[in-house]
């Protein structure tokens, strides 16, 4: 195994509000190695985003990092000031948003932009900035790359503002990127470049890459190891090919089969039926029971803990070899 | 293969054109000497689509999927061209009383369920808003019956119906959004990427309660989205467009069996690979282009590996044959597809 890069150990996320704590992230624990790209797959409202955000310091007020560490590169970063965290954000971890349009000033030209993040994570003058600036861009595959930079962001089309995105993102040469949804809003035809593009840059650099999404697909053809949220908390976590072919937790099980096929005829898809429990009134034991098929006795008292099955971690009573033995009798 | 001659056409869409003036306000234009900018949105488009079948509008954004489907509910009016719905022109003004109940069987759902639905309005009144417009219920206590109805048949409680919007999650507000569709009894709905906003499971419910309430009212759907996965479950019949032409029309099996226009074959490429097979997709190259300034001859030549002179100069005709029509000049001379 390789190095760990980013160690997240019962991280919770919390909201304060007038009728309580509500607990959004709920003591989720994962490793990421160097060079690795981890997956993060989940409904909206899993807690996927913020995980990200806790990880990078980004979390918004009145949301905050209610309990557990993170560590990267060996260092606690959850309690850092809000100096320590400036320096170690763009250069040492690096963020990708879904909207490109947005994480671009539209009055400044890319030029600027790209300027400005190279000149506050590495000592250039403006020179050799300008010149890395360029470099960066033809990298991301820009064409034209010399007279391009002084562009403005509304002068490039989505696909090509990503790639911009992304070339902000390696400006400060990370060792991780946090892609929230960084193809959600582009054609699938432009969304295979910028993957195919995320996945050579970050091989030939040795990044390595947290890709949170709801698209599967992406997943399934970028990530490593994946791990599928659902409500807070993580109910599976393990290799991309062994989560995907033969996913164990019911509600991955679900997840996968509800994804319609493009060869084969389905008359109907595998729908699970009703939806993800609000933040304040999450059912007691195991967050999925009510929607579970395969749900019995322990799911109603308390949540199962990761249990590891075959290479992956499934938080299901169901692989319990306690409850298996009981429930064979 | 099922036979399509025995089925009646429900919605005829002949030539049909949409231009957008974009240009500069007139006295811009004066001063910066710059002439009119016309977009073409939609460019010669025919279409039959038949009583009860689902026919897909494929394509990238930017190809004017969303443009046809406005036009066909009349929420724009078209440059050219004509659409028929049941018989009836849509522009005949003549036959103002057939079109007013012709509306009432026309109805779209749109792609966001947070800006489709009035958020001060509650629920039951939302529903109710097509029955009290067409005036399809006598009296309030049979409307108040009728949105019970509604919010069952799309699987609410009727007690839904004395909330707003903002109580409900976006699968819940689709099924809102559905439910206000279905109230004025339509024959036809135009689905506009009903699904782009939701989750893969919630997806996925949304999808089987649009199945069962085709079967069950004999509905016809024009259904406008970007994922061919699930345009491929929905579909019978898709028609790919790009840059407001449409390149190829075919049924579904064959479309995704056996592509025969080269960007439907890119298209199709680019799809993940969830079989996790290992192989790579190939990225298309480049991207749609400025529709301001489409290429000249087939608008796809400049990112098409099988382009030539012809194609650079020639706008392709549709070729017919009794299944599919195909927009490219590579098929028709069998350079393409003979492999």
């Amino acid at each position: 195994m390789s190095e760990i890069l980013l160690k997240i150990k019962d991280l919770i996320v919390e909201f304060p509000t007038r009728r309580g704590l509500l607990r959004a992230v709920d003591k989720v624990s994962f490793e990421i190695s160097k060079g690795e790209v981890l997956g993060i797959v989940g409904e909206s409202g899993a807690g996927k985003s913020l995980t990200g955000a806790a990880i990078i310091g980004l979390l918004e007020p009145p949301g905050r990092i209610g309990g557990g560490e993170i560590i990267f590169d060996g260092q606690r970063i959850d309690n850092l000031s809000d100096e320590e965290m400036r320096s170690l954000r763009g250069k040492r971890i690096a963020m990708i948003f879904q909207d490109p349009l947005t994480s671009l000033n539209p009055l400044y030209r890319i030029g600027e932009q790209l300027i400005e993040t190279i000149q506050t994570h590495l000592s250039m003058d403006n020179k050799q900035a300008r010149t890395r600036a360029i470099e960066l861009l033809d990298e991301v595959g820009i064409p034209a790359p010399e007279t391009r930079i002084d562009a403005y962001p509304h002068q490039f089309s989505g696909g090509m503002r990503q790639r911009v995105v992304i070339a902000l993102a390696l400006a400060g040469e990370p060792d991780l990127i946090i892609a929230d949804e960084p193809t959600t809003a582009l054609d699938v035809s432009v969304q295979a470049q910028i993957i195919s593009l995320l996945k050579s840059l970050c091989k030939e650099r040795g990044t390595a890459i947290m890709l949170i999404t709801h698209d599967m697909g992406v997943i399934a053809e970028t990530a490593d190891r994946m791990a599928v949220m659902y409500s807070g908390q993580i109910a599976e976590i393990g290799k991309t090919y062994d989560l995907i072919r033969n996913p164990k937790h019911p509600y991955s099980v679900g997840l996968m089969s509800s994804i319609p096929a493009i060869k084969g005829d389905v008359k109907r898809l595998v729908q699970i039926p009703g939806s993800m429990p609000r933040l304040n009134n999450i059912p007691k034991g195991c967050s999925f029971n009510p929607r579970c098929e395969k749900v019995f006795e322990p799911c109603y008292v308390k949540r199962s803990p990761l249990i590891e099955v075959g290479n992956s971690s499934v938080a299901c009573w169901l692989y319990d070899e306690e409850y298996k033995r009981v429930k064979a009798k | 293969m099922k036979k399509r001659t025995q089925k009646r056409t429900l919605v005829k869409i002949r030539n049909l054109d949409r231009l957008f003036d974009v240009s500069k306000p007139f006295l811009n234009r004066i001063i910066e000497r710059e002439e009119r900018k016309i977009l073409r949105a939609v460019d010669d488009v025919s279409i039959d689509i038949d009583e009860g079948e689902t026919f897909a509008l494929v394509g990238e954004s930017g190809s004017g999927k969303s443009t046809v489907a406005k036009m066909v509910v009349g929420l724009l009016p078209p440059t050219k061209g004509s659409i028929e719905i049941d018989g009836i022109d849509l522009s005949d003004k003549s036959k103002i009383k057939e079109l007013r109940k012709l509306r009432s069987e026309i109805q779209m759902i749109f792609q966001d369920p947070f800006a489709s639905l009035n958020p001060r309005w509650r629920v039951e009144k939302i529903i109710a808003e097509p029955i009290r417009s067409f005036a399809l219920e006598k009296n309030e206590k049979a409307i108040i019956a009728k949105v019970a109805e509604l919010l069952t048949l799309v699987g609410l409680d009727p007690s839904d119906g004395r909330k707003f919007p903002h109580e409900f999650s976006g699968g819940q507000r689709q099924r809102i959004c559905i439910a206000r569709a279905l109230a004025s009894k339509p024959k036809f709905i135009v689905c506009d990427e009903l699904t782009s906003a939701l989750d893969v499971s919630v997806q996925a419910q949304i999808l089987n309660l649009m199945k069962d309430l085709q079967d069950e009212f004999s509905l016809t759907f024009l259904f406008i989205s970007h994922d061919l996965s699930v345009v491929r479950h929905m579909a019978n019949r898709i028609g790919v467009m790009y840059l407001g032409r449409i390149v190829e029309i075919s049924n579904s099996k064959d479309l995704f069996e056996n592509p025969k226009h080269p960007y439907t074959k890119m298209l199709l490429d680019a799809i993940p690979d969830l079989e996790m097979s290992g192989k790579d997709r190939n990225p298309i190259e480049g991207e749609i282009p400025n529709p301001i300034d489409p290429p000249k001859g087939c608008t796809f030549h400049p990112r098409c590996p099988f382009a030539n002179e012809r194609c650079r100069k020639e706008i392709p005709m549709p070729i017919k044959s009794d299944s599919s029509i195909i927009t490219c000049h590579g098929v028709e001379e069998g350079r393409i597809g003979k492999e």
